[in-house]
């Protein structure tokens, strides 16, 4: 291992996925690739919170079925969210019979996730692992900006919190796309401190690891 | 090359490359929808006038406030406001209706957590400065005040 970059041996593959995206989301470009698209934020539930967990645990079911695996072979979930103690991640690995593992990324959180599976699957110490990542407008901007409510204006740099689930499921056997290598990144702060603008704040990292 | 001469010389480039508000659409904006909520206050006060003779003229102001105080609260809960204040700025959020407001929309986002814990918690969570500062400077006007009456 020369740098951060870690080649895999047996190259797990992800052999079924699945995303579910809010309304917003639903009218956008890439309508036609999601799996389902909710009807209204609140997908059902009291609480944007709450809907949160139920598109996690959507997400998790929808790709462990179109793997074709039976949830009894699932051996680990490696999920994440960008809410206060992952919370949405771990309530949901409630409904699931298998082992936890959280992990927390903000934006990197789904490759952060594959990246730690394929390294558990790619050892052998795992067979079939289920990763999750999840993100709802509605909570992650109560919980690092304004309600939703207040009449202030968004600056043109701001960016839109993704409403959506999206999970994929890596093995050791089977048929898919592979996960040949992975880097961890390092932390990179170039003292960008506007809130409204986190693509000036990200760039950087971008620029010293390289694509 | 030293970390913060580093930060400094990137902010400086992100501040050149970001796209920036334009000034004058939004400036307009927010002077008209301003202007148009303080009309609104003047016609509801003199209308106050008009209707109950006995009001006294400061009464009628604190009855106005009131008034406007009510009708943006009632805009937020039902989701107008923040679609106003979007378009407006500064115009909907420097009157009074801007303060209410500001109270009203963190009450409604956690009332999901509770009545005590959820609503009255956060309720100042963006006014509480305002309040603050304007009970402080009250209390020291105030104390000006006191002194300069003890010497004139």
């Amino acid at each position: 291992m020369k740098n951060d970059t870690i080649r895999f041996k047996r190259q797990p593959k992800i052999i079924g996925s699945y995303s579910i995206v809010g309304p917003k989301e639903g009218q956008g470009n890439f309508k036609d690739y999601f799996d389902y698209i909710m009807k209204n934020d609140l997908f059902g539930e009291k609480t944007f919170e709450k809907a949160e967990r139920k598109m996690i645990e959507t997400a998790i079911t929808g790709a462990i079925q179109k793997s074709k695996l039976g949830m009894k072979d699932i051996n680990l979930l490696v999920a994440g969210d960008l809410l206060n103690q992952i919370i949405s991640s771990s309530y949901a690995a409630r409904a699931f019979n298998f082992p936890y593992l959280g992990v927390y990324g903000a934006c990197s959180t789904m490759a952060e996730s594959i990246a730690v599976a394929s390294t558990l699957v790619d050892g052998g110490y795992f067979e079939n692992v289920v990763c999750c990542t999840a993100s709802h407008f509605s909570t992650a901007e109560r919980q690092y900006r304004f309600p939703l409510e207040l009449g202030n204006q968004r600056p043109p740099v701001s960016q839109w919190t993704v409403t959506g689930a999206g999970s994929c499921v890596l093995s050791q056997k089977g048929k898919g796309p592979r996960v040949t290598m992975a880097t961890f990144g390092k932390v990179i702060d170039w003292g960008v401190v506007d809130v409204n603008n986190m693509g000036a704040a990200m760039a950087p990292k971008m620029a010293i690891i390289g694509p | 090359m030293d970390i913060k001469e580093r930060n400094k010389a990137y902010n400086k480039y992100v501040n050149a490359k970001i796209p920036k508000t334009r000034p004058w659409p939004t400036l307009f904006n927010s002077f008209w929808v301003g202007g148009l909520i303080c009309l609104i206050g003047q016609g509801i006060n003199d209308l106050i006038l008009y209707l109950f003779p006995n009001v006294s003229e400061s009464s009628a102001w604190a009855y106005t406030l009131i008034v406007l105080i009510f009708l943006a609260s009632l805009l937020t809960g039902i989701g107008v406001y923040d679609k106003i204040g979007r378009f407006a700025g500064g115009g909907t959020i420097v009157p009074i209706t801007g303060f209410s407001n500001s109270i009203t929309s963190p009450s409604v986002e956690f009332k999901s957590e509770g009545i005590i814990y959820g609503i009255c918690v956060k309720m100042f969570t963006i006014a509480g400065p305002v309040i603050v500062f304007g009970v402080l400077s009250s209390a020291l006007v105030g104390l000006i005040y006191y002194i300069i009456y003890l010497f004139v």
